[in-house]
């Protein structure tokens, strides 16, 4: 039944075991200690819970664990490591958050977009970001710093 | 006072920012508790309302991994913040869906599951309440027949023999008199329905219980302090032997304020030694943490042609639901307080609680104003057009101004109400009439007032410890907590203002009840004010300590010492300069080589001496039971899609009087994050329940909140700065206000659109756009 698979955390190789049924978030979150992978709704409809796997952001709580076997992880955990700090930054400048639980996601969510669209219009930014719920905010400042980063990213390319 | 202020009124990086975006602040569920956690599931009601015959939990006991079983017979005392209503297990009834009646702890989370499985339940079915008009029936069915034997404080009024857990009733001036000196009256019926707060981090409580009889809780709440005080009171632990610390919480609104669920984890006294964890499932959150009252209101209302308010009726009928614990203060400061943002020389208000076998209601960001304000709010648009005045223009001949009597007759605080309504009218561009291109699309405009005043006993109290450290950096302990609001950094910029000590050598720590000091609750608006006083006299101790010292061993006149950038200075030694890091842990040399001083600490702490919450019961005077008001305005512009109901908000303005912004940007952002909160509740959010009192849509597929795609193009939060005599620096609290004028705005707009008066929440798409079709159908103008 328990099986051990193995994949890339935030650059480290992992080996860990886990059973059929296990949720990757629970694996992450019980098994090998990260912990800004929420649990908000556990049913893909929150995106408290979101990880980079292989470049694309998933819902780790409707993720089966074995389905990561030999995968690239990535957690907010890893950022200052990975050198994406510059997205924490502009968050932490535009006071982006407020109670912070849905930091984690948004700011994977964030890092997802500009990876794969350096030069997202409004309406691309809000896309990307619409399967992260925040109770707090009213979005604004978030989508405020996103918008700042993608800028700063295009004054750096011109 | 604050003229010159360094620190406070100017905008800074919030000081949990770094913590929350690098993932280092831990939340509940982030805290290792080591391979002897054990974990906690919860038998729920199947039934809205049923005797319970017999619970057998044998199976359940012997299944493999099970360590405890608790059930109503290990819990027979009931709890509760102001009526003591609530079962931690219920003994011999249920009273609404999703009720806890056994729970299992066991090794894992999967087997506690199983283990509830187990477990059978003989029930007799009730007929369930599922309306407070029912409820309120002569010959209803009880809900608590016990109600008279229950545990109240002095002014709740709960009416044994009946459903209603509590009456608030006001009787000013004369209102008949009032109606018949109105050249127009209104009245009609309001309804707002059961919402949730929806906060993205559920509940989540992990308890220890060790055999020297401590108790110890680590808990996502808003009241670690009143959580210990009911818990030493319902269990028999003395205070000091329960220890409630609370990390970091995910969104609070009010739903993690007094208790819920952490009462269920103190069954760990079953397995002394295990930490047990109990987090609520997102569906366990909807259905079993507390929920905001339904609101069924009356308002009937008198006004002169000029325009003057003559008398208002306004009769409140709350749906509590199953227990009334807390929402009985709900109940209570709605009643002094729905008259709204107005003078109004004659008022009648019955404000009343009534049990239904719906989830137990409580605090929720608001706490009852949003519900009333739209009646109140509604009423204020329709009786305008109705006399041909500007809607605007009512609001500004009505509103409260500073020294006016409020309905219970107290006067009423510096009030900027009308620059809030002259501010949010210039914003929104009142009376510019705006045409689409497209010719589906109504653009049309929607107001409200609003006001609110901090629901507490009057003697609520908040403390603060301020210790230094060796470098001069300080740590403020306060149990005052940050749920997102900003708290800790008002504090930090408190006690820099006046220790001079900048932001980044200040640390503001989380709640623990060994270590921090009291604080009743972080509800209710208070904490900027009343833990801002608390926080400013703590500064001031410690600054009189430092000067007493320095004084002393440098043989200085005190009152010619002041604080300068972390330096004690001397205004008739202009040389003098001792920083602090050179003694606030050591003490200061004297010439002989000895000693003065030692390490430096503040404390300080605050109640407000003037409040009294006893008054005649059938009228509501005598008393002072609120410490002041915080008015605004809010206003929006919609895009109605005539062809499909839909509503866009498209740009909104708020303004509000927090008499002292101490983070000018933070106070914007709780205007924003209000507003969109309200925008759900206006537009959709409603908890669905089927006719045996099941709720239906227990997630965020079928129960819908704001994204990112519901944020209006523009929003432009308003700052009014009328000074609190008795406020830190001149402030008021304001961020539940945020949320208040949203509903009637709205509805409001879709009424100047195409004229249809919704008077039923939400306001959602299919109302506005199948109304207009139906054949009785009578456009307002
Ligand atoms: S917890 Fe995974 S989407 Fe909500
Ligand atoms: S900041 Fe609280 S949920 Fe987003």
């Amino acid at each position: 039944m328990v099986r051990e698979i193995e994949f890339t955390l935030n650059g480290y190789h992992q080996k860990v075991s886990v059973k059929p049924g296990e949720k990757l978030l629970d694996v992450l979150r019980d098994k090998l200690g990260i912990t800004s992978a929420k649990y908000g709704c556990g049913k893909g409809e929150c995106g408290a819970c979101t990880v980079n796997l292989d470049g694309k952001t998933v819902r780790s709580c409707l993720m089966y664990a074995v389905e990561a076997d030999g995968s690239v992880i990535e957690t907010l955990e890893g950022f200052q490591r990975l050198g994406k700090k510059e997205i924490q930054e502009i968050y932490q400048k535009h006071n982006a958050f407020q109670c912070g639980f849905c930091a984690p996601g948004f700011i994977l969510s964030t890092d997802e977009l500009l990876s794969q669209n350096p030069d997202p219009d409004e309406e691309e930014i809000k896309e990307a970001l619409a399967g992260n719920l925040c109770r707090c905010t009213g979005y604004k400042n978030i989508f405020s710093a996103v918008k700042e980063m993608v800028e700063i990213r295009k004054g750096r390319e011109s | 006072m604050s003229k010159n202020t360094k620190v406070v009124g100017h905008d800074a990086v919030r000081i949990d920012m770094e913590e929350k975006i690098t993932g280092a602040a831990l939340y509940t569920d982030d805290l290792p508790f080591g391979p002897n956690l054990l974990h906690m599931s919860v038998l729920a009601s199947p039934h809205a309302h049923a005797e319970i015959l017999n619970i057998d939990t044998s199976e359940a006991e012997k299944f493999p991994g099970v360590m405890a079983v608790a059930t109503g017979k290990d819990y027979p005392q009931k709890f509760g913040l102001y009526l003591q209503d609530k079962s931690i297990l219920p003994v011999d009834r249920v009273r609404y869906v999703g009720e806890q009646v056994a729970v299992v702890i066991a090794r894992t989370k999967e087997i506690a599951d199983e283990g509830c499985k187990l477990i059978k339940v003989d029930y007799k079915i009730l007929e369930p309440i599922l309306d407070v008009r029912d409820a309120l029936k002569e010959d209803a069915v009880l809900i608590h027949p016990d109600l008279g034997d229950y545990q109240v404080i002095p002014w709740i009024n709960p009416q044994p023999g009946t459903n209603i857990s509590h009456i608030r009733k006001i009787r000013k001036g004369d209102v008949e008199k009032g109606f018949e000196e109105a050249d127009f009256i209104l009245e009609d019926e309001y309804h707002v329905p059961h919402v949730v707060h929806a906060c993205i981090e559920t509940h989540i409580s992990v308890a220890r219980y060790d055999y020297t009889k401590r108790l110890t809780m680590w808990n996502s709440t808003q009241s670690p302090h009143t959580q210990r005080h009911i818990m030493a009171n319902a269990l028999g632990i003395p205070h000091k032997d329960i220890r409630i610390i609370a990390p970091y919480v995910g969104g609070g609104f009010g739903g993690k304020a007094g208790i819920s669920m952490e009462a269920l984890t103190v069954a760990c006294q079953k397995v002394p030694g295990y930490p047990v964890k109990l987090r609520w499932s997102r569906k366990e959150e909807f259905l079993n943490s507390s929920q905001r009252q339904e609101l069924r209101a009356t308002v009937k209302m008198g006004v002169t042609k000029e325009g003057k308010i003559t008398a208002l009726r306004h009769i409140m009928h709350w749906d509590v639901g199953a227990s009334a614990e807390y929402g009985n203060n709900v109940v209570n400061a709605t009643g002094f307080s729905a008259t709204g943002p107005y003078y109004i020389p004659n008022v009648s208000i019955d404000s009343v609680g009534v049990y239904t076998n719906h989830p137990p209601c409580a605090a929720y960001r608001g706490f009852g104003y949003s519900e009333f304000h739209f009646g109140i709010e509604s009423h204020m648009d329709r009786i305008a057009k109705a006399i041909g005045i500007d809607p605007v223009e009512f609001r500004r001949i009505n509103a409260i101004k500073t020294d006016d009597e409020v309905a219970y007759k107290c006067h009423m605080n510096p009030s900027g109400m009308l620059e809030c309504i002259d501010k949010v009218a210039q914003a929104i561009e009142w009376g510019k009439e705006e045409v689409s291109d497209d010719p589906d699309i109504v653009i049309a405009k929607g107001f409200a007032s609003a006001w609110k005043a901090p629901a507490m006993p009057p003697n609520a109290g908040s403390s603060v410890f301020i210790k230094f450290s060796e470098d001069g950096s300080i740590n403020v302990l306060v149990s005052g907590m940050e749920i997102g609001q900003g708290l800790h950094t008002a504090v930090a910029k408190f006690a820099s203002e006046i220790l001079t000590v900048p932001l980044n050598k200040i640390r503001v720590e989380l709640p623990d009840t060994d270590r921090n000091p009291y604080e009743w609750q972080t509800v209710a608006s208070h904490e900027t004010w009343e833990l801002g006083n608390a926080t400013i006299r703590a500064a001031r101790d410690a600054r009189a300590k430092i000067f007493d010292v320095v004084s002393r061993a440098f043989h200085l006149e005190k009152e010619s010492l002041y604080l300068e950038d972390g330096k004690v200075k001397d205004d008739l030694d202009p040389d003098f300069a001792l920083p602090f890091e050179d003694f606030v842990i050591t003490g200061i040399q004297t010439e002989f080589n000895t000693w003065v001083g030692g390490p430096i600490m503040g404390i300080g702490s605050f109640i407000p001496e003037f409040t009294n919450a006893m008054v005649d019961p059938d009228t509501g005077m005598g008393g002072h039971p609120n410490v002041h008001y915080t008015v605004g305005a809010g206003a929006v512009k919609i895009e109605l899609n005539k062809k499909t109901g839909v509503v866009r908000v498209v740009k909104m303005a708020e303004g509000f009087d927090c008499g002292k912004a101490i983070n000018p940007d933070l106070v914007k952002d709780q205007i924003v994050g209000g507003f969109i909160q309200g925008l759900g509740t206006a537009l959709y959010e409603v908890c669905i329940f089927d006719d045996k009192g099941k709720m239906l849509n227990t997630n965020f597929t079928d129960y819908k909140i704001p994204t990112i795609l519901e944020m209006p193009d523009e929003m432009i939060p308003i700052i009014v700065e009328v000074p609190q005599p008795d406020g830190p620096f001149g402030a008021r609290g304001m961020s539940e206000h945020t949320m208040i004028p949203v509903m009637p705005a709205v509805a409001n707009a879709i009424a100047n659109a195409i004229g249809l008066r919704i008077k039923d929440i939400p306001l959602t798409a299919e109302k506005v756009a199948l109304r207009p079709l139906q054949k009785d159908f009578v456009a307002e103008k």
